[in-house]
């Protein structure tokens, strides 16, 4: 794992918003093809430093290679390097004036330049994918959520982006539509994407991450495989984070 | 008797109204053109002006919202009265069609400008984030994400303003364009009879009760599909 240049390399990562620090320094590198699995309470900055990492939010300080791409140098082209790194979101964000199949036909044309009918069929394909070719010609609307965040995630990996980062992509989700979101997830891990996750689905990170972030206070506590930060962690902080959820 | 007779002969009179018909009809005429330069110069400066508010530059976004503040507080008819009457006294003219055109012009530029910029603040921030997050420019996620969505928002405030202030036109008669109102007024004057200003009302309702039914179907057209 570490014989590999990572995929992602962040280093000294800060971000403040007015004078709060909401990331202080934070480091993290992720190895190709890894499913990295960030939790941590609320307000710890897991989403912040994850929209960092498509510089959708710009650090303060810090650098951060996104698969050899210099992320926060002025000369790197943001939007080139954006279709590298997919990105699905809490609130699945879909364009509600575009059908599933125009929602990731955007980006195909616009961005990497397909013309109509090539995106066509490679939006169909990430559909597809997705378990969705049925739903292509849906208004998000007539979606339900579930549906919706898997034409989210196919609007991003038919970019055929490098890396895919997620941010709670099951929390607003109803119980009985998480398993079909995860289930995609699972998928796109075993044909090897490269995954950061923040979320508090644990069974899930049992089941699939090579690694567990836990942060607080906008610092990376600790870091380790499911089982040790699960069922054996170093910290208090850890500890008393673990117990909380594994009440629910 | 006597006093529903004067009331005909004042207001429906007949024969001055079909002699003076063609005078309205050209009034009519001049009102659409103005009508339709005052809407298409208005929206599009309108849109304009708030998409250029989007890109966030603090001194010009100070600018622009100055303008909209100052067009959107003074009355249409002072407006064109400064211009008309003003602007000889600077060395410049203007005709009464340019002052009103460009008066109204400016007026629903600044109110089309903050009902766009509403709309496109109300656009949440996700989508902007979800379509900058695959690589789209600001521009292209402006145009192809925010905006269509906007515009559906605002179409209702936006017929309704631009209806009104296209009624605005008839202030035109001030300066002595022979818009519908000018034209029945100087009809009126040579007729000594108020008859043609029936007809003049007429033809705003013909003009504009279509334009209201179409800002309706418009409205209903561009309802969100569920
Ligand atoms: N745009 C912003 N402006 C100001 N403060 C912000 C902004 N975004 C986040 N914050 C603050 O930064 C801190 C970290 O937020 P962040 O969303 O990264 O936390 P999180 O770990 O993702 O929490 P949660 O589990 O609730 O999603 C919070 O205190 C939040 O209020
Ligand atoms: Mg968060």
């Amino acid at each position: 794992m570490t014989s590999t240049a990572p995929i992602i390399d962040a280093r000294g990562v800060w971000k403040r918003f007015g004078g709060l620090a909401v990331l202080k320094g934070v480091d993290l590198s992720v190895a190709e093809r890894e499913l990295v699995f960030v939790i941590g309470p609320s307000g710890s900055g897991k989403s912040t430093f994850l929209r960092c990492l498509n510089r959708l939010e710009e650090p303060d300080d810090g650098s951060i290679q996104v698969d050899g791409i210099e992320l926060l140098s002025p000369k790197t082209d943001i939007n080139a390097a954006r279709r590298r790194i997919g990105m699905v979101f809490q609130s699945f964000n879909l364009y509600p004036h575009m059908t599933a199949r125009q929602n990731v036909m955007l980006a195909l044309r616009k961005v990497l330049g397909q013309n109509k009918d090539q995106a066509a069929t490679v939006a169909a394909r990430a559909l597809d994918r997705v378990g969705l070719a049925e739903r292509m010609d849906h208004y998000p609307a007539q979606l339900s959520g579930g549906q919706q965040q898997r034409v989210a995630i196919a609007r991003a990996i038919a970019l055929e982006p490098r890396v895919m980062l997620f941010d709670e992509p099951t929390s607003a989700l109803d119980p009985e539509l998480v398993g079909g979101v995860l289930n995609v997830m699972r998928e796109l891990r075993q044909d090897g994407m490269t995954m950061v996750v923040v979320s508090h689905e644990m069974a899930f990170a049992k089941a699939a991450a090579d690694r567990v972030v836990f942060m607080a206070d906008g610092q990376k506590l600790e870091e380790g495989p499911p089982a040790q930060i699960f069922e054996a962690p170093q910290h208090e902080r850890t500890r008393a984070f673990i117990r909380q959820i594994d009440r629910h | 008797m006597d006093g529903l007779n004067n009331f005909i002969f004042s207001f429906f009179n007949l024969k001055v109204m079909a002699q003076y018909l063609p005078l309205v009809a050209q009034g009519l005429a001049l009102t659409v053109v103005l009508a339709l330069l005052i809407v298409v110069c208005g929206l599009a400066l309108g849109l304009l002006l708030a998409v250029l508010r989007s890109f966030g530059i603090r001194p010009l976004n100070w600018l622009i919202i100055f303008t909209v503040d100052v067009f959107r507080a003074l009355p249409p008819l002072v407006i064109i009265v400064l211009l008309f009457f003003g602007l000889p006294a600077a060395g410049m003219s203007v005709s009464g069609f340019a002052a009103t055109w460009l008066s109204l012009t400016l007026v629903l530029m600044a109110f089309a400008e903050e009902i766009f910029w509403a709309g496109i603040t109300a656009v949440p921030k996700g989508q902007w984030e979800a379509a900058r997050s695959t690589g789209l420019t600001f521009l292209q996620t402006l145009r192809m994400v925010v905006l269509p969505q906007a515009l559906r928002i605002t179409i209702p405030p936006l017929t309704n303003r631009t209806i009104a202030i296209t009624k605005g036109t008839a202030l035109g008669s001030v300066v002595g364009v022979a818009e519908i109102l000018g034209a029945a007024q100087s009809a009126m004057s040579f007729s000594a009879n108020p008859s043609p200003l029936t007809l003049g009302a007429i033809a705003y309702l013909v003009l504009f009760v279509p334009v209201v039914a179409l800002g309706r179907w418009i409205e209903t057209r561009f309802a969100w599909k569920r």
